[in-house]
């Protein structure tokens, strides 16, 4: 099994140590990970704006770094699901189809492809987990708090193995960061406004951690954090997973 | 009235400025969201309940043509006047004409959306006749001149104190009077006395049952039905979507409607009227405006299934910290934001940006309308007819073209990630709105890219 690394390109640019984790972790679990250096971006910063019709090459660059595959594993749930609700070639969709279904986010493909149930991690924090949106409700990591269903939780399964990692309970478990993206500049004031309520939740309730499957939402709420110098962190859950502090 | 001067990011900007009033908007709305979760969680049909009313639904959208003429066949039967409005001002004149006839100049109006997307009570004011809203939370913002903010909860928006103050100028209580009770029975006796005195009362539509010519109204009030039963003219207006095939699918939407809006088991009063008493008139307005256009958009026809139960607005965070009237639209929230694009989609091109996607509203809707795959359907729509502004259209362009080619990529991040690192100013200023509230991401030395390439040549293996 060869599994295609897929860095977003602002993971690649900003978030270097998460990715690091990432491939670490990977290979720690015997998996041949491989990094395309020709990657940039799945499309989707243009395609939530309205500009899907801009992202062929993006698409067309996708299927050249990642098809030959057997796997694509990223770090991201947002640039995941945009993938596998968008990926489209010009010249041979069904090829686009296969790519679209090989590409898993980092914790799904831990429990459902590797199906893991023990991990050599160490990470003695109080840590909130931020449900990414595209993670919860896109790729169904966990139980939607809407639905009259039964619960779980793939990020909680992970983190549970993780050797003193406490987690914190939140009033609002599945609330949106506010970060949407473009949303996050173009409706500055609801998006910062919804951010620093997530935070506050978590802080309210003794994380001194907050993580999440996204690097974009812990961007948003990390940059709040680090104007309201506060002494909560955001880290990506790649970082917890392969922590061996 | 609509009169649009900002987009929904700075309407809702001035509405966030009352960061304590804000809390408390979010809160109250959360609150009916916790509600509505508890109710449709001590049901274990739930979920298949949903999907029923929405399969129901689909059937209708695909049949509404004979149901709409076996409804009005039935209707005809039961003495009920029949009349189609193609839009809000064929609606208005229908209205007019027909309390014209009548010679009646006052008017009851029980809750409708739709009379409110019509303008209907300016529309009657300009020639005379006075319409009250008889709906407590409508009857507050007709006081204060302001169109509802919410389909269910038309004054959320607005504090008790608010509201004791609006009483205190329009119907002179007491200043500095807020207590709910009080103020409510303060309404309720002027209320009682339009009940009593006017001839003609008007209600909305929450169902129409095509099988037999009967409509139900819900309310809590109990106001629909103390208007209509004491009028000489009862008028009912509705969108043309709201058919249910037969009276045994009530039981389905019934069920669902409550919950979904405000936690309850069932609405106070689920009325169905049927035929005229006695000496009374009956007139059903069955309106288009803008409906049959959206059916015939195939990625947006799903939008006319809604129930108009409001749980979509409940659990958007984006409308809980922004209102409902930074939507500058009758339907708020996501719902509206994927409706009012059909209806004018250079004003409401706004709409489907207001929005994370985060999808929690397609989880409460009751007839799983897909309303975040929509409103990504919309801003693609939006784009393609030409209503984004063109600074956004040039960023885009250069986004995907610098993303398109690895080498420009890498040379951009390189030179984003030397800014961050040596001259922040560049990027940390008031010009960049990410900057206003938040700090910017650490700019790293070495992207993940770069750390890879050297990793793998210091450790020999080369492996691509």
């Amino acid at each position: 099994m060869t599994v295609g690394l897929f860095i977003p390109c602002y993971v690649n640019q900003f978030y270097p140590q998460a990715a690091i984790a990432t491939l670490q972790l990977l290979q720690k679990l015997g998996v041949d990970v491989v990094y395309p250096p020709r990657q940039t971006c799945c499309g989707q910063p243009m395609a939530n704006s309205g500009f899907e019709h801009l992202t062929q090459e993006c698409n067309d660059l996708f299927l050249e770094n990642f098809a030959r595959f057997d796997y694509i594993v990223a770090p991201s749930a947002s640039c995941v699901l945009h993938v596998k609700q968008h990926l489209h070639s010009t010249e041979d969709q069904a090829l686009a189809d296969r790519t679209r279904s090989s590409v898993y986010e980092l914790v799904e493909f831990l429990t459902d492809v590797l199906k893991i149930d023990a991990l050599k991690a160490r990470f003695p924090h109080k840590v909130g987990i931020h449900q990414s949106c595209h993670g919860l409700r896109g790729l169904y990591l966990a139980q939607m708090s809407e639905l009259n269903a039964v619960p779980f939780s793939k990020p909680v399964q992970l983190l549970n193995m993780v050797e003193g990692l406490e987690l914190v309970d939140l009033d609002r478990p599945d609330e949106c960061c506010g970060f949407g993206g473009t949303f996050c500049v173009a409706e500055e004031a609801v998006s910062v406004k919804m951010g620093r309520d997530r935070v506050t939740d978590h802080v309210k309730n003794g994380a001194e951690y907050i993580t999440s499957v996204d690097l974009s939402c812990l961007m948003h709420l990390e940059g709040i954090l680090h104007r309201n110098k506060s002494a909560v962190k955001a880290v990506h859950i790649a970082e917890i997973l392969n922590s061996t502090m | 009235m609509e009169t649009k001067t900002k987009d929904h990011a700075a309407l809702a900007e001035a509405f966030i400025k009352d960061e304590e009033h804000v809390n408390w908007h979010d809160g109250a709305l959360w609150w009916i969201r916790q509600k509505r979760d508890i109710a449709s969680k001590q049901i274990p049909e739930w979920e298949a309940l949903r999907e029923a009313a929405s399969q129901i639904k689909s059937n209708v959208l695909s049949n509404l043509h004979d149901y709409l003429l076996q409804f009005e066949a039935n209707l005809i039967k039961n003495g009920i006047t029949v009349h189609w409005a193609s839009d809000a001002e064929e609606h208005n004149r229908i209205v007019y004409s027909i309390l014209k006839a009548k010679e009646i100049n006052q008017m009851i109006k029980s809750k409708s959306m739709l009379t409110e997307e019509c303008h209907l009570n300016e529309y009657l004011a300009e020639r005379g006749i006075d319409v009250i809203n008889s709906d407590l939370g409508e009857y507050i913002q007709q006081l204060d001149n302001e169109p509802p903010s919410h389909i269910v909860l038309p004054c959320i928006h607005k504090r008790k104190e608010e509201i004791g103050e609006i009483f205190h100028e329009h119907l002179g209580t007491e200043k500095g009077v807020s207590d709910p009770t009080t103020l409510t029975r303060f309404a309720r006796r002027h209320l009682r006395n339009a009940f009593i005195t006017r001839r003609a009362a008007l209600t909305g539509v929450n169902f129409a049952v095509a099988e037999t010519g009967e409509y139900v109204v819900c309310t809590n009030e109990g106001n629909a039905d103390m208007g209509a039963h004491l009028s000489d003219v009862q008028i009912a207006s509705m969108g043309i979507e709201k058919i249910v095939p037969q009276k045994k699918h009530l039981g389905i939407f019934l069920r669902l409607l409550a919950r979904s809006a405000t936690g309850q088991p069932i609405t106070i009063y689920s009325s169905h009227f049927k035929k005229p008493r006695e000496g009374q008139e009956m007139h059903l307005i069955l309106v288009d405006l803008g409906r049959t256009r959206q059916l015939g958009r195939p990625e947006f026809r799903e939008s006319l299934k809604c129930i108009k139960c409001g749980a979509c607005m409940n659990t958007c965070p984006v409308y809980r910290k922004s209102g409902g009237l930074s939507y500058h639209n009758t339907i708020s929230g996501p719902i509206g934001a994927i409706l009012a694009p059909n209806l004018d989609m250079k004003r409401h091109a706004d709409l489907p940006f207001a929005s994370t996607l985060c999808g929690s509203c397609s989880n409460v809707c009751p007839v799983k309308i897909t309303i975040h795959d929509q409103l990504y359907q919309w801003r693609q729509v939006i784009v393609k007819e030409g209503f984004a502004a063109n600074t956004k259209v040039l960023g885009m362009k250069a986004m995907a073209w610098t993303l398109s080619s690895p080498g420009s990529y890498a040379r951009m991040g390189r030179a984003g990630r030397w800014v961050l690192n040596n001259i922040p100013f560049a990027i940390n200023n008031k010009l960049n709105p990410w900057y206003k509230q938040r700090e910017m991401p650490d700019g790293p030395k070495e992207s993940f890219g770069e750390w890879y390439a050297r990793n793998q040549k210091e450790n020999g293996s080369d492996k691509k």
